[in-house]
């Protein structure tokens, strides 16, 4: 479910390509169009048929994916605060790729071409905005001229190219965007189309002719859905609708606002410029500006409050961000406002304060995962962050040597599906120690369980950690107890 | 922890999901079908695009008035844009199917006046009679085209309107 925007982009270059091979062979004319779409269906089926098939579906894909990734944003609470951008920008999308299914329907020129050609002209007569009828150019045969389906080429040309725009505009505000799924996923995926189109040919539903009704049509239901609205409910409705609809689903972020916690904020007493937490942030709300305070470094971090969602993964990815840190207050170069992390580390005091026995185990999460659920737990204490990657490896370590519990683990969104995106990612990247900052060698990766949970209940994952508790090897040698150090000045 | 399933029941997983998606897509691709008109009958278009007369005739400015006028906006004639609506019926086989009174388009008024209608009929013959009125005219009609026509299922039949070619036009 993670990569279902990156498959619709797979889709739409799965169309783009097949289409540019169909317009090789399309003819822009009346009785043209039908007849070189059927050429290319059934004298070269092997090809220019797989094309078209290929075409039609991946099209249709294209609008499953869009509507299950708008959906699953929405659902997941993915559209407010900081990123109404892409959320907003998402709607044209709708409309454009709707459109560009439409025109491309009307080529083919076929009983359902005819269907959409007339019942689109109406609907948009409708609107007292056009000088004169659209749909009398379809009221006979004689009236149709080859004109029409030259504009109609160049508008299935052009609208997916503006759409190709603002797909790029809806990316601006996302960092490192997945646009290509995983190979094995894209292979796949491909595979099914081909499999599908050599199965199951997309086919034309015999010539239009515009002295005959097309009483019955096989819908494209993925494209053509609203044209049984219109029927239904008139043209005004179905208007009223379709443009109060786009309207609703474009202020959704907005009803209500999202509560925005205060944004992270630079200390440029211990920011170096290193630009790790520029690298991390998941949506480009960090960039690297010239020093403002005279101190011998060439840049600093600078935090756009409209882009930071407050995840507090720059604070994670920040070389400060130590609890050891003795001689001075705990102040990393980057940290939250309202979760700073000396917070953290005395929420880690408090939580391994209240374990006991043998194997003590530390559990960090973040707030939209499970994590708090384990607090009855015997042995177990929770402890959670806006993110999993707003915690720096340097605290598995300090609460390891520390002595602050027997095992630590960690717990996220779920594989992929990280609330900020890269929370989970980058956490492994930086246990696994590729990339900055680093988990230290020292540290006994025996005794670091993790499970990103999303999709888990509850109870699966309290037995998850309890079988990580239990299969914890026995500290070899055993430090003070942590309640010890509960209060120490660090 | 949760163990990992076999390679061969994650592929075969996969498959199903991706022969799932396949049908959902190669199905609603085309399908189910829809029936948008009873395919026992037959229809009849009623289309026009026609600017009737003007409101009034022309008069000639007043040397007065044309003194009120900028240079360069001084003519001759003062000619009201606007025009009058149109009024159309039509029947068929004695029976008013249509009637109506068509404002014309345009925020001046001065645009043509629009008809689009769709009139279900049954197969067969049928006496059909428009008539159009685009003048001040109180009774009576500019235009009046009858014929008798024969549809059969499905048949659709254009009755176009064209002033420069005589009026009505019906395009079988």
């Amino acid at each position: 479910m993670y990569h279902l925007g990156a498959l619709g982009f797979f889709y739409f270059w799965v169309v783009a390509v097949s289409g540019i091979y169909v317009y090789i062979f399309f003819d822009t004319g009346i009785s043209e169009a039908y007849a070189s779409v059927e050429y290319l269906t059934h004298d070269q089926w092997y090809l220019g048929g797989v094309m078209r098939s290929l075409h039609r579906y991946a099209s249709d894909g294209m609008v499953a994916m869009m509507m299950l990734h708008m959906v699953r944003e929405f659902s997941l609470d993915r559209h407010r605060g900081a990123r109404w951008f892409t959320w907003f920008t998402g709607v044209p999308i709708l409309w454009l790729v709707v459109i560009s299914g439409i025109t491309g329907y009307w080529l083919v020129w076929d009983t359902l071409a005819q269907y959409v050609a007339t019942a689109t002209t109406e609907w948009l007569d409708w609107m007292p905005i056009f000088g004169e009828s659209i749909a009398r150019n379809f009221l006979s045969p004689e009236l149709l001229d080859d004109r029409f389906f030259t504009l109609m080429v160049f508008l299935h040309i052009a609208v997916p190219l503006i759409l190709l725009l603002v797909l790029w505009i809806h990316l601006q505000r996302v960092a490192k965007p997945e646009i290509f799924p995983a190979r094995g996923l894209a292979l796949g995926t491909f595979g099914m189309l081909l499999g599908l189109s050599l199965a199951w040919p997309a086919l034309s539903q015999g010539p239009a002719d515009l002295a005959r009704v097309p009483a019955q049509v096989g819908l494209d239901w993925f494209y053509l859905i609203a044209y049984p609205v219109v029927e239904i409910w008139g043209a005004g409705p179905a208007w009223a609708l379709t443009f109060g609809g786009s309207i609703l689903i474009s202020v959704l972020p907005w009803l209500p606002p999202l509560r925005q916690r205060p944004i992270a904020k630079v200390d440029l007493a211990n920011c170096n410029g290193c630009t790790r937490c520029q690298v991390d942030c998941p949506f480009s709300a960090i960039t690297m500006v010239p020093r403002s305070d005279g101190r011998p470094f060439e840049r600093e971090a600078e935090v756009d409050p409209d882009l930071c969602t407050a995840c507090g993964i720059c604070a994670g990815a920040c070389p400060t961000s130590t609890p050891f840190r003795r001689a001075t207050d705990m102040v990393p170069g980057i940290d939250l406002v309202d979760r700073p992390l000396h917070q953290l580390r005395d929420d880690v005091h408090a939580a391994a304060a209240k374990l006991s026995g043998g194997n003590r185990v530390l559990v960090f999460g973040c707030d939209h995962g499970l994590a708090k659920t384990l607090a009855t737990m015997e042995g177990v204490a929770p402890v959670t962050l806006p993110c999993i990657g707003n915690l720096p490896p340097s605290f598995i370590d300090y609460i390891l040597s520390r002595d602050l519990a027997d095992g630590v683990f960690l717990s996220g969104c779920g594989g992929g599906d990280c609330h900020a995106r890269f929370g989970l990612r980058w956490t492994e990247q930086r246990l696994a120690g590729v990339r900055d900052p680093h988990l230290r060698a020292r540290v006994p990766r025996e005794r670091i369980g993790q499970l990103w949970a999303t999709g888990r209940s509850s109870k699966e994952l309290r037995g998850i950690v309890a079988e990580f508790q239990s299969g914890l090897p026995p500290q070899p040698l055993k430090a003070e107890k942590p309640t010890a150090r509960v209060g120490e000045t660090v | 922890m949760r163990k990992p399933l076999p390679t061969a029941v994650r592929y075969l997983g996969q498959t199903v999901v991706y022969l799932l998606f396949a049908g959902f897509i190669g199905y609603f691709a085309s399908a189910p079908s829809y029936t948008h008109f009873p395919p026992d009958m037959a229809l009849i278009k009623l289309s026009l695009a026609h600017g009737a007369k003007r409101v009034g005739g022309c008069r000639r400015f007043t040397q007065a008035e044309l003194q009120k006028m900028a240079p360069n906006m001084r003519r001759p004639m003062d000619c009201p844009r606007q025009r009058l609506p149109v009024y159309i019926e039509l029947e068929i086989d004695g029976e008013t199917r249509y009637r109506d009174t068509v404002a014309p388009t345009g925020i001046s008024g001065d645009g043509p006046s629009r008809i689009y209608q769709r009139v279900m009929v049954s197969p067969g013959p049928h006496a059909v009679v428009a008539r159009l009125r685009d003048s001040d005219r109180r009774d009576g009609f500019d235009y009046v085209k009858t014929a008798t026509i024969n549809l059969v299922a499905r048949q659709s039949l254009a009755i176009d309107f064209r002033s420069e070619m005589g009026g009505f036009l019906f395009r079988e």
